[in-house]
């Protein structure tokens, strides 16, 4: 299996640590000028999103992860799985609940994502930054209230419920930034 | 294609000022300066430092990762104290704080002892920072105390161990020597805790370096470290002068070194040699002037002193 040593270490790249595929977000050499030389390093953990601190000795090993982070369409839901497609290959991907997480709220057919694989398997799924998606529920708008900082939530037509201005309707496109969850504009059909 | 400079100019106009106080500093307290090579025959043992190796002329030859080596052989033969601003190079060595290549100001006192040196120290950065400074001193092991409540000399190497992985949450120590917990421990447990500038002195035995055992406590070498909120900035020692103490030191590097599968090194017979002639009681330090510089401007990464870091 491919390693690295610490002195590639960079952030984005993928490590096993603790039998689990993890993500380098911050890596920093710390070395006492007569002394043993370490790389702290802030890691993501892949499967569960947890962050957390490593201590290596400088020069030592860690294997690689067979982590690939691929651009595919989402094709439908079927209660239990999502399921995705490269759309160079046509080749189809089942993801679980744990590997979609927060990211199904955003998810629409035909729409486009990152799908993290492990070991050729979903482990992760991020939305575009921005989606545009329909209101299918809220309160009747308010003629008038453009002018005021007013909002009310409104479900979109991937069951996400994000907070809108008062003067939206049902059946109204907006844009949103699935980062934030917060509502950006209002967009025209 | 960018070419600009790392550092801005106005750094580089203030190295430039740094340096020259520097010189009018030792030239008006009678020390000479000096200029070593910096490629030589053979290089520093430490197991904590890799040197860089150059091949070409028919021979391999090292980056010298300090001039140490070279002085002493000065001051061997009647030199007197001496300074040298000169580069330094270690291998792999490259981060926030880091350069592979990097500047030192390296300078011996004949007639010192580490504690007299200290207070020169004290004497050249107030010069240097242009307002006042405060400077504060403890030995390692109060250190240790006073931080971490450790007394580091009842603690058995379990014990390190354990607060190695307690102190510095997702720390695997089980295969670590007893210096390397206190080495993890001083610049992660307490360094980032550390305030103002300080000396530590008193290093135990085992990381005495090129030190002199303390005359009364056998146990620590007269070293000493200073350091500048938590960055260190400085490594000076009373000097050993005992040929054969020097030899023994040079063996038991190359012991550690095969033990962790690190090359072997050719000992400098010369400065053995030099040694062996005689050297007066001194004390030396180098300090580092790229990390002066960068506490000096209030700077945070060694890059923005840099001219260049391609």
């Amino acid at each position: 299996m491919a390693s690295y040593s610490t002195n590639e270490f960079r952030s984005g790249l993928k490590i096993m640590i603790d039998g689990d595929p993890c993500a380098i977000i911050e890596n920093e050499f710390v070395k006492p000028g007569k002394g043993q030389a370490f790389n702290r390093v802030r890691i993501r953990n892949l499967k569960t999103g947890r962050v957390l601190d490593k201590t290596f000795k400088s020069g030592e090993s860690v294997d690689a992860a067979d982590v690939i982070d691929t651009e595919m369409q989402y094709l439908y839901s079927d209660g239990e799985f999502w399921h995705f497609m490269d759309p160079q290959t046509y080749e189809q991907q089942a993801a679980d609940a744990a590997a979609v997480g927060d990211a199904g709220q955003w998810l629409k057919a035909q729409d486009s994502c990152e799908v993290t694989l492990y070991n050729g398997s979903p482990i992760g799924v991020t939305p575009p930054n921005f989606v545009e998606l329909e209101i299918t529920d809220t309160d009747p708008g308010l003629k008038g209230d453009t002018a005021q900082g007013g909002t009310k939530p409104a479900t979109l037509e991937t069951g996400a419920v994000v907070k809108v201005p008062l003067f939206l309707e049902i059946g109204e496109l907006v844009k949103v930034d699935t980062r934030s969850g917060e509502y950006m504009s209002r967009v025209k059909k | 294609m960018n070419w600009q400079p790392t550092a801005e100019l106005d750094v580089i106009r203030q190295r430039a000022r740094v340096y020259k106080q520097i010189r009018t500093f030792f030239n008006t307290r009678g020390c000479l300066e000096v200029d070593t090579p910096l490629l030589m025959p053979t290089t520093g043992t430490d197991i904590n430092i890799a040197s860089i190796s150059v091949t070409g002329n028919n021979r391999v030859q090292y980056l010298q990762t300090s001039p140490e080596y070279a002085m002493k052989r000065l001051l061997a033969a009647g030199s007197g104290s001496i300074f040298q601003i000169c580069h330094a190079f270690r291998q792999g060595e490259a981060g926030r704080l880091h350069n592979p290549e990097f500047s030192l100001l390296e300078w011996y006192r004949c007639g010192y002892d580490y504690h007299a040196l200290m207070d020169e120290i004290e004497l050249l950065v107030t010069t240097l920072s242009l307002s006042r400074c405060s400077f504060r001193r403890v030995g390692y092991r109060e250190l240790f105390r006073q931080s971490l409540q450790l007394d580091i000399e009842a603690a058995s190497l379990e014990e390190l161990r354990e607060q190695c992985s307690r102190r510095v949450p997702g720390t695997d120590a089980s295969g670590f020597d007893i210096d390397q917990c206190l080495d993890l421990l001083l610049a992660m447990a307490i360094a980032p805790g550390l305030k103002g500038y300080l000396f530590v002195y008193d290093y135990p035995i085992s990381q005495a370096a090129l030190a002199r055992a303390n005359p009364n406590d056998g146990s620590v070498a007269e070293r000493f470290e200073l350091f500048h909120d938590g960055i260190e900035l400085a490594n000076g020692f009373s000097e050993l002068t005992d040929a054969g103490q020097q030899r023994a030191r040079f063996e038991q590097d190359n012991r550690a070194r095969r033990e962790r599968g690190l090359p072997q090194l050719e000992i400098d017979e010369r400065l053995l040699a030099a040694l062996e002639s005689g050297i007066e009681d001194c004390a030396g330090v180098a300090l580092g002037l790229d990390r002066l510089l960068m506490i000096l401007l209030g700077l945070d990464s060694i890059d923005q002193v840099l001219t260049f870091r391609d």
